[in-house]
């Protein structure tokens, strides 16, 4: 629960890759910012600040969001997935293989926010067509890659994941 | 060869999809200062008055910087440009007036972004507005001047005339006219923001961590900037989020760092731009008017002559520039055989952001402006466009351009050819004769273009005579370490090019081992001792550079490695073979299973070296290798020589439509064909060419930094500017020929700027498609607004002139 404390910090309880943090955080902190300056996690990244690039998407509640636009009071109570916590056991996970297979990578800046994407779109939609794929990583920017090659990657994933690989 | 030319699985990939990247952002420790740049909101004004007390009063707050106190510690950056470029004083912030909306008129560091920011709010600054030119020919008439000292806008003007011009046109059978043409402002903008984190140390050094893609250059200009030895700067990079050249310029920044630490008793300092700062302040690409431009053609429509009068605009600094005044003579005649040109060449400041060198610099707004001069001519003439570039194509190899540059290989005709059967031209041109009849607005057009690499440095001399520059050099420091492993360095500063792999690959080959037995380091360190001023990754010519540099490395060691292995074998080096063994990779006598490990090599050289005869005493299994490609300096005088070594090409084909309704352009088929000789990662080199095709397309239909009349940007955010997504680029259908560079050991061409194909192909098919509804093409963004505005207000009857003189065969 949040609690309004002298000086105008909150506490609040996020679950990040299955470990419980308690935080007292100022009431303008992102919850980008917390994942990357508190907690450290720095996969999740910064390309944008308005909500346009995606680099920032993390899954919160099964829900993917832009964390630069959520506060990190928000997310008190949330379940949070980074990317940080695809990997099982070290084992990368299928959309992460298919990305670097396919070279759906170049600088790898946006990777952690659309491989976030694509896991949510995953989860909605195992089996996802081109078109639809197209849509689920929109809020996503890539630079680098022209997408064409992410798109190949998720489709890949996608058949991996359905035949449980 | 076996490595070269497979798909090896990338090495950066695996700590990059776990988030295990390491970006000069996500640096962070205790104590750390974070820097905020307070801009002015203003493109042209005097600075009156700036009180920075309350800000320095905030708890939190460990230093303010204004102009006045960065001028007393600095010296003006080095300017690259003749006189009066010199008089220009660009320091890394504004000290009397600002010349551009963005530019830095003080920074705070402070404990939290969050505190240097609110503090940076306090800061009370009184400006006394000028009036600002934004646009290139009003700057040129210098009623309003940005550097008052150099008396001028202008910074610089040449003529590059070949050939007899005005033979050519006397003797030409028609001569087409295009009064004005407009290449647009855009930039590639990495996703990852400039960064840097400085550290102004007790032993007066700085270190830098930083994202800079040319940190040759950047120390070679922030050193006496910073009134230090360059050898008092250790600068390096990790990973690095995209360039595109766009990183070139950012040590302006990195200087305002450096000088935060030292005002803040040597604690680091990390700056990170904003978005919005990365759009007003960062470095945007040039863009350049074509005046008075007149095409002379022969009565089979082979143009025999160019003239123009060009004037590019760099923003408010010549920073880089005025290199971009020479650069796009590399590809003078684009693909085309004509050998009669004059270009009047002029250069402007205006009060906009500074130009940075951004992917296909320089050269894609020459390409854009050949290829609309091409098709303007075969729609006016009643020529198909691809008769009309078969008719005009270079079709042997080597080929010397007008100006001397030699382009190595190529064969336009036959990635015509395939560009044609991928796109199926035959179908379109059916469906659009068809789709036209019907009322619809539909074309197809050609963009041929070239990716020149590996820059010789010696074309700079072109736009100033005196400057010391000239050649190109890229290095590679090689060792077995220790234990045997093969340590590879490298100069270079990759953004996602993958070069730890390409690298891996060239070793594996010299060596008979396989990539993953090979480590390069990631990042750049100029400790490593493994640069040169022309160290860093830009310009598209890693293939060439960066990779003869490590080949000439692995070469290098796997000599000294012989050597100690013939001695210790006793066998003849002849008699010596490299490969992999029960023991990891060695070196065995041929047809025996006597051999001799890494690990032993090492252990010799490094433990155990009384083992070794005197005659090895210059083998320490640590080489370094500096490859330089072979370049004269060009003659300045003539603007004449050979400014690049290598020539990758792409042939690029669209079908656009334009709605009726909206406006909005529609690509419904597009095609891309790509050589850049010899390919060392086929992936790798593959996925440069859909990223600059998804620059091109973004540049071409959406994106564009839009100022207003006042120097105010009006597309500051990525919500206005628009990148590309994944929904707006189409699907392509992509194809691959192969002529290998004669010039480079292995073949390849440097590659990965990709000459802006898609602006020229998606000018050619809105040409197509709205040529009979008499627009002429003659800017290069095509968002629907511009497409209403020259649809409701048809150009045709002022935008171009044919004369028919029907006279005698024209001189190519």
């Amino acid at each position: 629960m949040s609690t309004t404390e002298d000086g105008g910090s909150i506490a609040i309880e996020v679950t990040v890759n299955g470990t419980r943090h308690r935080r007292e955080v100022e009431p303008r902190l992102l919850l980008v910012q917390l994942l990357r300056e508190d907690l450290r996690l720095t996969g999740t990244h910064i390309g944008c600040d308005t909500t346009y690039c995606g680099a920032c998407t993390v899954i919160v509640n099964g829900e993917p969001v832009k964390s630069c636009t959520m506060l990190a009071v928000q997310a008190d109570g949330a379940e949070i997935l980074t990317v940080e916590g695809l990997a099982q056991d070290g084992e990368l996970h299928p959309l992460q293989r298919a990305f670097s297979e396919h070279h759906g990578l170049q600088c790898g800046y946006c990777t952690p926010g659309m491989l976030m994407s694509a896991h949510a779109l995953l989860a909605r939609n195992p089996d996802p067509d081109r078109r639809q794929i197209r849509k689920g990583i929109q809020g996503n920017l890539c630079r680098c890659t022209g997408y064409q090659n992410i798109i190949t990657a998720i489709d890949a994933a996608a058949a991996a994941m359905r035949e449980g690989k | 060869m076996g490595w070269t030319g497979t798909s090896v699985r990338r090495k950066e990939d695996d700590r990059l999809v776990r988030g295990r990247g390491l970006f000069t952002d996500d640096e962070l420790e205790p104590g750390m200062l974070h820097l905020h740049i307070l801009r002015s909101p203003y493109a042209h004004a005097r600075i009156v008055r700036i009180d920075t007390a309350a800000a320095e009063a905030l708890p939190g707050v460990a230093c303010v910087l204004t102009g006045r106190e960065v001028a007393a510690q600095c010296e003006p950056f080095m300017q690259i440009g003749p006189p009066p470029c010199d008089k220009i004083r660009d320091l890394p912030m504004a000290v009397d007036k600002v010349v551009f909306q963005g530019e830095p008129v003080a920074v705070v560091a402070a404990a939290t972004v969050a505190l240097a920011e609110d503090a940076a709010q306090l800061i009370d600054v009184e400006y006394e507005m000028l009036e600002a030119v934004v646009e290139a020919e009003d700057a040129l008439s210098d009623r309003s001047i940005l550097h008052e000292a150099a008396g001028t806008n202008r910074t610089w003007q040449g003529v590059f005339e070949y050939g007899d011009v005005e033979g050519a046109f006397r003797d030409a059978a028609s001569v087409v006219r295009i009064p004005r043409m407009k290449f647009h402002r855009f930039a590639s903008t990495p996703l990852e923001p400039n960064a840097c984190i400085a550290e102004w140390t007790r032993q007066g050094s700085v270190e830098f961590l930083c994202n800079n893609s040319f940190p040759g250059f950047a120390q070679q200009l922030l050193a006496p900037g910073l009134r230090l030895k360059a050898d008092q700067l250790h600068i390096r990079t990790y990973d690095v989020g995209g360039s595109f050249g766009n990183k070139i310029w950012n040590y302006v920044y990195m200087a305002l760092a450096a000088l935060a630490s030292k005002k803040a008793g040597g604690r680091r300092v990390k700056w990170t731009e904003t978005r919005t700062e990365h759009l007003l302040g960062s470095g945007h690409g040039n863009e350049r008017t074509y005046l008075d431009t007149e095409v002379a053609l022969d009565r089979d429509g082979v143009i025999t002559a160019v003239r123009s009068r060009h004037i590019d605009d760099c923003g408010a600094y010549t920073r880089y520039e005025p290199l971009g005044c020479v650069i796009w003579s590399q590809v003078l005649p684009a693909t085309y055989k004509l050998r009669n040109m004059r270009i009047d060449f002029t250069q402007t400041v205006t009060n906009k952001c500074p130009v940075v060198p951004n992917r296909g610099y320089s050269r894609m707004q020459q390409l854009w402006f050949m290829e609309r001069i091409v098709d303007i001519c075969a729609h006016e003439l009643g020529i198909p466009a691809d008769e009309m570039r078969l008719k005009n194509y270079i079709t042997q190899f080597p080929y010397e351009t007008p100006n001397g540059c030699v382009y190595d290989s190529g064969n336009y005709p036959a990635m015509l050819a395939k560009g044609k059967e991928l796109i199926g031209w035959d179908r379109w041109q059916r469906e659009i004769a068809a789709g036209r009849k019907a009322g619809r607005l539909i074309g197809i057009g050609i963009g041929t273009t070239l990716d020149s690499g590996t820059n010789n440095f010696g074309q700079a001399r072109i736009v100033n005579p005196f400057l010391p520059f000239s050649g190109n050099s890229e290095v590679c420091t090689m060792r077995l370490d220790i234990e045997g492993a093969v340590v590879v360095c490298l100069g270079t500063t990759p953004s996602g090019q993958g070069h730890e792999t390409s690298a891996s690959q060239v070793v594996a080959d010299v060596l008979g081992i396989d990539p993953s037995m090979v480590y390069v380091r990631p990042g750049f360190d100029t400790a490593w001792n493994t640069f040169v001023g022309h160290s860093g990754t830009y310009a598209s010519q890693f293939a060439v550079t960066g990779l003869s540099a490590v080949h000439g490395a692995a070469q290098k060691l796997k000599a000294e490695m012989r050597r100690l292995a013939a001695f210790m074998l006793e066998a003849a080096e002849e008699d010596l073979e490299f490969g992999t063994g029960a023991q990891g990779p060695e070196v065995r006598v041929k047809g025996t299973d006597k051999a001799i490990n890494y690990w032993y090599m090492a252990n010799l050289v490094n433990n155990n070296n009384a083992m070794l005869d005197e005659s090895l005493g210059d083998v320490t299994l640590n080489v370094r290798h500096v490859y330089r490609p072979p370049f004269k300096v060009p003659d300045t005088e003539r603007k004449f020589g050979n400014l690049t070594l290598t020539y990758a090409a792409q042939l690029h084909i669209a079908v656009v439509e334009v709605s009726r309704e909206t406006c909005r352009p529609q690509v419904l088929a597009y095609a891309a064909v790509d050589d850049c000789g010899t390919l060392i990662n086929p992936q790798i080199a593959h996925g440069q060419v859909h990223g600059a095709t998804s620059h091109g397309i973004g540049a071409a239909l959406m994106e564009c930094l839009d100022y207003d009349e006042t120097g105010n940007l009006l597309t500051a955010t990525f919500s206005d500017y628009c990148p590309i997504t994944a929904l707006n680029i189409p699907d392509i259908a992509w194809g691959n020929i192969e002529t290998p560079s004669p010039f480079s050991y292995n073949g390849a061409k440097g590659m990965g700027e990709g000459g802006g194909a898609p602006l020229h192909t998606m000018s050619a098919a809105i040409q197509d498609a709205l040529h009979g509804a008499g627009v002429i093409v003659t800017g290069s963004h095509h968002s629907a607004p511009r497409l209403f505005e020259i649809l409701q207000q048809p150009n045709r009857d002022e935008a171009v002139s044919v004369e028919r003189r029907g006279g005698k065969q024209g001189r190519r």
